[in-house]
């Protein structure tokens, strides 16, 4: 019984300490680049009738983190991203000094649209937790 | 032959390698490898006549807009932008050629083109001409046009369309992108940097 109050103390403790990193800790990333890559033969593969999504309609960056948009081309044939057509073997870096909304006419999209949420760094211990936290369910989905 | 052509192949790899690289700090979204921009089909007229070729700004640091001269928002925001950033380089704005090509040639001819660019800057060169060049060059760029029927069932109509510019060194390399809603000194920021490569 004593071991298992010591067990609970201890995560406990863990999971606050935990909580405390996420809330106070600045965030950092490893590169400011949000890359997206076109794997070579997407262009084979939507001629041979699959779906093959490549963006997500909505990209969500936070400025000062992850701030540029990276497209990188790694098919045989150029591939166009809303305004954007990016040769073979071609990458496409875009930044972001703005926190806005930035919507892109996209066909690759069933809503035709494409759409870039460029938000302020987190400042807050609430704001950091919740930008690690969508961070790590967007990794997730990935 | 074939070893003459994998010779030439190699050898315009070689010539498009060595560009020197598109600066880090540009406010547009940035090419790498920049490559060669699409020059303008045969059937692209220039609004200061002859043919329009991209070739003729070989030295020049090109921004390549799209747009039609009856649109009402969004063209004459980039061109009194575009303007604007001219005038801010001084001595430098000799060397930045800013090139607006119709979306719609259907109203837009050369000579009217000329009137509207004029009233931006007189050094402002439209494209027109025959509507399959328009779209072939459109298609090279990955530019999208489409007319808009008006509302109310008149005869008139808009043209919805990509408003972006397009960003070409002095070499006649695409360089960069940047999208609608800069200010005159973001472009006059990347022109500098542009016209200071080598």
């Amino acid at each position: 019984m004593k071991t298992l109050r010591l067990v609970l103390a201890g995560l406990a403790v863990g999971a606050g300490g935990g909580l405390a990193w996420a809330a106070f800790a600045p965030p950092h990333v490893a590169s400011r680049d949000e890359l997206f890559e076109i794997p070579q033969g997407t262009w084979a593969r939507r001629m041979a009738g699959n779906k093959v999504e490549i963006l997500p309609s909505r990209i969500d960056l936070t400025l000062g983190l992850n701030d540029r948009l990276l497209l990188r081309n790694l098919d045989d044939v150029p591939q166009q991203f809303g305004p954007v057509l990016v040769m073979p073997g071609q990458s496409f870096r875009l930044p972001f000094e703005v926190a806005s909304t930035y919507s892109f006419d996209c066909t690759a999209h069933a809503s035709g649209q494409m759409s870039i949420v460029v938000a302020e760094a987190p400042a807050t211990p609430w704001d950091r937790l919740r930008w690690r936290w969508n961070r790590m369910r967007t990794k997730i989905h990935a | 032959m074939r070893c003459v052509l994998a010779l030439s192949l190699a050898g315009a790899w070689a010539l498009a390698s060595a560009a020197a690289p598109t600066p880090v700090g540009l406010k547009a979204g940035a090419f790498d490898p920049p490559q060669a921009a699409a020059d303008f089909p045969d059937g692209v007229l220039a609004s200061d006549g002859g043919a329009l070729k991209l070739s003729r700004y070989r030295g020049k640091v090109v921004l390549l807009v799209f747009g039609f001269t009856h649109c009402p928002a969004v063209c004459p925001t980039t061109l009194a932008t575009l303007a604007e950033a001219r005038k801010s380089l001084g001595a430098d704005a000799a060397a930045m050629q800013v090139v607006y090509v119709t979306v719609d040639p259907e109203r837009d001819d050369a000579a009217h083109v000329r009137h509207y660019l004029a009233g931006f800057d007189p050094t402002f060169v439209g494209g027109t001409g025959q509507p399959q060049a328009l779209e072939q060059l459109r298609r090279r760029y990955g530019v999208t046009a489409q007319k808009v029927p008006a509302r109310d069932g008149s005869a008139d109509y808009a043209m919805s369309h990509s408003t972006s510019i397009w960003l070409i060194d002095r070499e006649g390399r695409l360089r960069a992108l940047m999208p609608f809603g800069h200010s005159a000194a973001d472009f006059a920021h990347d022109v500098r940097q542009l016209l200071a490569l080598r």
